[in-house]
């Protein structure tokens, strides 16, 4: 029972925290992704120059790990005169990170479109920029949404690094109830719980949505 | 970027070598059985082990370790930084490896189970002798790209202490006038392992392939 009512102490706090978790996980997913599709469009039909600034972008992006990008843009910008606040710091650093990852991922997507839907839609006299629009990317951003959505919730557990910057996102607002009431574990499992009633159901959610467009394959 | 903070940052190489192969290893085993359990026909066997996979992989890895590190203590349990990121990293590798198997063990041909059992083999027999050592191979690439993905995400038990290379790097940061240069040092690092490890993977999958029965 005890354990009970300091939750309910702690809940409306954590649940503050947790909003920053998610307005953050939105934000840098909302302006990774299509960063990630222009980087994979980039990839696949730009010229060797653009093809190579795009690789390595990626390639830079994918092997450096978010909790390192995130130390960056913090700590290590402002020695260039650059400072960020940390939710700013931590959205420019999750962006980045997902804009690298879910370009890998919409490339494969991209990939699938049957080469014979672009060649009839060259037959047809389609601009390249129309072919992407219309033929190329409705179809290929189809096939790659189930792992977009899994990547989505590692994006969503990944704002949590954002507590080595001083984001008052969950994990920064649970580690603080600790240090101030020593009750660390009732505190930390609490939060633990709220990380998973966003990732379970939104799993659950990428199994079905995978299955479903399976269907059509 | 000088030489110096190169070395000072390599010091925590081992330390990031060690983490992510404890890690890995833990994993690698743990999963086994959670992969069986999973498979069970029993649901109240089977059902449970599903909610741990799923509540390992849901709560994300810097809050399993802090739960490890600062939690615990207050059960007595007590662990050094290095053991409780180990730990951790290991149980929820040992989550997602029991999926990456149960995705080689629907990808072993069915006729292996069945020449199996047609020459009387125990289940055990069957799966630590014949269906076993192919969901080894068939998983490589998997299990690759996820101890690559751990490689990066050791960096995490920095935050509880741990003294891998990111430890280093920050310390080196708040140390010197220099602050952007070691992390940007341990970033190269970090690719050039990834780079190197990957390259590792294929050679190795190439290799194993060979083995698989069609």
């Amino acid at each position: 029972m005890t354990v009970l009512s300091e939750w309910g102490t702690y809940f409306p706090q954590l649940l503050q925290g947790l909003l920053v978790s998610l307005r953050l996980a939105a934000i840098s997913l909302g302006v990774g992704i299509p960063i990630g599709l222009a980087l994979a469009i980039a990839n696949g039909s730009g010229g060797r120059v653009v093809r190579s600034v795009a690789v390595v972008l990626v390639e830079i992006g994918r092997g450096m790990p978010a909790l390192v990008m995130l130390q960056l843009v913090y700590f290590g910008l402002p020695s260039l005169g650059v400072s960020f606040a940390s939710f700013t710091a931590a959205a420019l650093g999750l962006t980045l990170t997902t804009a690298a990852y879910t370009s890998e991922i919409i490339r494969g997507g991209l990939q699938s479109v049957p080469a014979g839907e672009v060649e009839a839609a060259e037959a047809l006299n389609m601009s390249r920029f129309d072919t992407l629009r219309f033929i190329v990317i409705p179809q290929g951003m189809r096939v790659a949404v189930p792992s977009l959505m899994g990547f989505s919730i590692l994006i969503f557990q990944g704002t949590a690094l954002a507590y080595t910057i001083a984001l008052p996102e969950l994990l920064a607002t649970a580690y603080s109830i600790g240090s101030s009431t020593f009750r660390y574990l009732s505190v930390l499992t609490l939060a633990g719980f709220m990380y998973v009633a966003i990732t379970v159901p939104m799993s659950m959610l990428t199994e079905r949505v995978e299955l479903r467009l399976s269907r059509h394959l | 970027m000088t030489p110096e903070v190169l070395l000072s940052i390599l010091q925590g190489l081992p330390t990031t070598l060690v983490l992510t192969a404890g890690a890995l290893a833990l994993g690698a085993l743990g999963g086994i059985p959670l992969v069986l359990l999973r498979r069970s026909p029993v649901a109240l066997i089977r059902l449970p082990v599903r909610l741990l996979i799923e509540v390992l992989r849901g709560i994300p890895p810097i809050v399993w370790l802090f739960l490890i590190f600062f939690g615990l203590p207050s059960l007595g349990v007590r662990l050094g930084p290095l053991t409780a990121g180990i730990l951790g990293m290991g149980a929820i590798s040992a989550a997602y490896l029991a999926e990456i198997y149960r995705g080689g063990l629907a990808a072993v041909n069915q006729g292996q189970y069945e020449a199996s059992m047609a020459l009387g083999m125990s289940t055990p027999d069957m799966m630590s002798r014949i269906v076993g050592p192919q969901v080894v191979r068939v998983s490589v690439p998997a299990v690759a790209t996820y101890g690559i993905g751990l490689l990066k995400d050791s960096s995490i038990a920095f935050t509880i202490g741990v003294n891998e290379m990111l430890y280093f790097a920050s310390s080196e940061s708040r140390a010197t006038t220099d602050a952007i240069g070691p992390f940007l040092t341990v970033a190269a690092v970090y690719i050039l392992l990834s780079v190197l490890s990957a390259w590792g993977a294929r050679t190795l999958n190439a290799r194993l392939r060979r083995r698989v029965a069609r």
